[in-house]
């Protein structure tokens, strides 16, 4: 069973590059430089030492011993939250704008949710003097707004996207739409192992950088290169990408997805995709999506902005199919418990997304000698005020 | 071997093809039939009928809010499906379907293709469908309900991409004026007619309607020096969206392109 993407751009029956004839010139001339580009030793040499000097990498891998005591289980947490930025995000933005430059592009374009990915945007295109417009839902740009002034600060555009309904789902529409316009000299950082092909494995393969830590980092912690199980929050889905990437083939290693399921899967409020989507094609690539019976892609909801997606990518939907990986779903109040909780026991305030792959703990059976490693994917300044509200109700707090 | 009313409609040196496209169930749900026969009564060659969907990529602002109310409306693949039973009793013109491929997925692509076939459609234009996929699943049923596959070129499409979409298309190709989603502000007479010349030089074997910012008699004349025909999309929603009766409006608006 292979679980990378073939010439095509396909995962098994996911992926592809469902694209307007317009966007095909942007999308091969991608396609064809792709691999060469990132496999070259100028590449590789920029590359690492952005990250190292940069984002500050590696991120550590931190063995959390009261979360282990908690739990009779032995809890890692990957603090992809220590980046620069705050999150994973900055490790796809860093590969994409080196990227876009060998390509010669001259102007940035990005869709964002919860404004990580725009800020890690906005970033990497102040590192490297480029122009760059970030495309944010109306609902987005009022609810995230600290993030959409930094963005500001750093010198990026904000367009606010009144489309649709007016989140990230439409953000990237109004991304794409900028791209067909401006098909020469523009690139498009995509924030998600989504879109069409080389998306999803271009963003995995900047991504991978955690799971390949994590391998020798749990190798000087634990005496091997494999844990018992990987959980990572899954929205477009990068992070778990990127988390589970270097342990795919080794299947011992169980593989652990956990979506939003909001309010929980059978009510309408949710962003569990695989658990209540079906397979179609959204954002140029056939993946679980979800939609009503007619085909027209529905709302999704969920407490955290970025898990705010009513798709997931084709590398997800194809270990899902295939059982490599198994998917969880965690509700709201299930998350704000599993956030408290690690603030409290680690002094570590999570991401509400990345509280997701927390939540899925209480969701397992562990034995007291298994290695689990959680993703950190991002942390939790720019989630203050949601916590906030919730946090003097007894109700999500552990006794 | 596809052949239907596109086919006959192409055939010989028919110039000044006139398409429109219209939203299905825009600006009333059951405005979608009688759309269609005041188009044709008032001299329309093609139609264009737009299946809505909530992400339409290829579309700007104006088809965006057409889908969006049509949408509203309660308008779906079914309900299309269920106006257009017996459209073949009162329009004899060429039929073409657009919209995005996931309504179609969604509704089966073979089940998509044979409703089709049975309404008396003639093509399809799925933006979102390029060649290869259309080749990997698409074609077969295509073929099978005698449908043609309206491709797209761009003015950014190269010589040897133009050369594949020329060999596979059947029907005619839609030319797409500009690098633009639909509905763009600049009009065709703004462009250079150099892309317009050099696609009409390569002597493609399918001919050719321009499509995109086409929207009144002046772009419509000019775009018609280079190909047979064109299609106005945005310009008749618009002119759709205003007050008064569905016939005076669709009257008013042929008038004024040809």
């Amino acid at each position: 069973m292979s679980y990378k993407v073939n010439k095509e751009g396909y995962y098994g029956e996911f992926g592809g590059a469902f694209i307007p004839e317009l966007m095909y010139p942007n999308i091969k001339e991608l396609q064809d430089n792709y691999l060469r580009i990132i496999n070259s030793k100028e590449f590789k040499e920029e590359f690492a030492h952005l990250l190292k000097d940069y984002v500050g990498r590696p991120s550590p891998l931190y063995y959390a011993e009261r979360m282990s005591e908690h739990y009779n289980s032995k809890i890692y947490l990957k603090r992809e939250d220590l980046n620069h930025t705050g999150a994973h995000k900055i490790n796809n933005t860093v590969g994409q704008i080196i990227l876009a430059r060998a390509l010669g592009k001259k102007r940035i374009i990005a869709e964002t949710g919860a404004g990580q990915h725009g800020v890690a945007t906005a970033t990497v295109c102040a590192l490297k003097g480029m122009p760059c417009v970030v495309y944010m839902g109306r609902v987005d740009v009022e609810r995230q707004a600290p993030n959409v002034k930094k963005m500001r600060m750093l010198g990026a555009k904000v367009v606010t996207v009144d489309s649709g309904n007016k989140t990230l789902k439409d953000a990237t529409n109004e991304a794409m739409r900028d791209w067909i316009n401006h098909p020469e000299d523009t690139h498009y950082i995509i924030g998600s192992a989504v879109g069409p092909h080389p998306y999803p494995d271009m963003v995995t393969h900047f991504q991978s950088v955690i799971s390949e830590e994590m391998r020798w980092q749990l190798m000087e912690q634990t005496g091997s290169e494999l844990p018992t199980r990987v959980i990572a929050c899954v929205g477009g889905g990068s992070n778990a990408a990127g988390a589970f990437y270097h342990f795919l083939d080794d299947t011992k290693v169980e593989l652990i997805g956990v979506e939003a399921a909001g309010k929980g899967i059978h009510t309408k409020q949710s962003a569990a995709t695989l658990a209540i989507g079906r397979p179609g094609v959204l954002h140029s690539a056939r993946s679980y999506l979800m939609q009503t019976d007619d085909g027209q892609i529905t709302e999704p909801y969920s407490i955290s902005a970025g898990l705010d997606y009513p798709g997931i990518g084709p590398l997800h939907s194809h270990l899902y199919e295939t059982g490599r990986a198994k998917y969880l779903a965690a509700t709201d109040t299930e998350v704000l418990k599993a956030a408290f909780l690690l603030t409290r026991l680690e002094g570590i305030i999570p991401a509400l997304e990345s509280a997701h792959a927390l939540a899925a703990l209480d969701k397992i059976k562990m034995n007291p000698d298994d290695v689990n490693v959680v993703n950190i994917s991002g942390r939790g300044d720019k989630d203050m005020e949601t916590y906030l509200k919730y946090f003097d109700d007894e109700k999500y707090q552990t006794k | 071997m596809i052949t239907n009313r596109i086919n006959k409609l192409f055939q010989g040196d028919k110039k000044n093809i006139l398409s429109v496209y219209f939203t299905a169930g825009y600006p009333k749900l059951d405005d979608t039939v009688p759309t269609i026969q005041g188009l044709e009564k008032h001299g329309v060659d093609l139609i264009e009928i737009g299946i809505p969907f909530s992400d339409p990529l290829a579309d700007g602002p104006v088809i965006q809010g057409s889908s969006h109310i049509a949408l509203q409306n309660g308008i779906s693949v079914k309900c299309i499906f269920e106006q257009l039973k017996d459209i073949r009793k009162s329009v004899r013109i060429p039929l073409i379907v657009m919209g995005y491929l996931n309504p179609v997925i969604s509704y089966g692509i073979e089940a998509f293709c044979k409703k089709c076939n049975e309404i008396g459609i003639d093509g399809m234009i799925l933006p979102d469908l390029p060649l290869n996929e259309y080749n990997r699943s698409f074609k077969s049923f295509f073929e099978k309900y005698n449908l043609h596959n309206v491709l797209l070129i761009t003015p950014e499409t190269s010589e040897k991409r133009l050369h594949e979409i020329d060999d596979a298309s059947t029907g005619f190709i839609y030319m797409v004026s500009t690098s633009s989603t639909t509905g763009a502000k600049k009009n065709v007479s703004d462009y250079s007619t150099e892309y317009f010349q050099r696609v009409n030089n390569m002597k493609l074997k399918n001919r050719r309607l321009i499509g995109f910012g086409i929207s009144n008699h002046k772009t419509f004349d000019n775009a018609c020096k280079y190909a047979q025909g064109a299609i106005i999309g945005s310009a008749f929603v618009k002119a759709v969206s205003q007050e008064g009766t569905l016939d005076e409006k669709i009257e008013k608006f042929v008038k004024s392109i040809k």
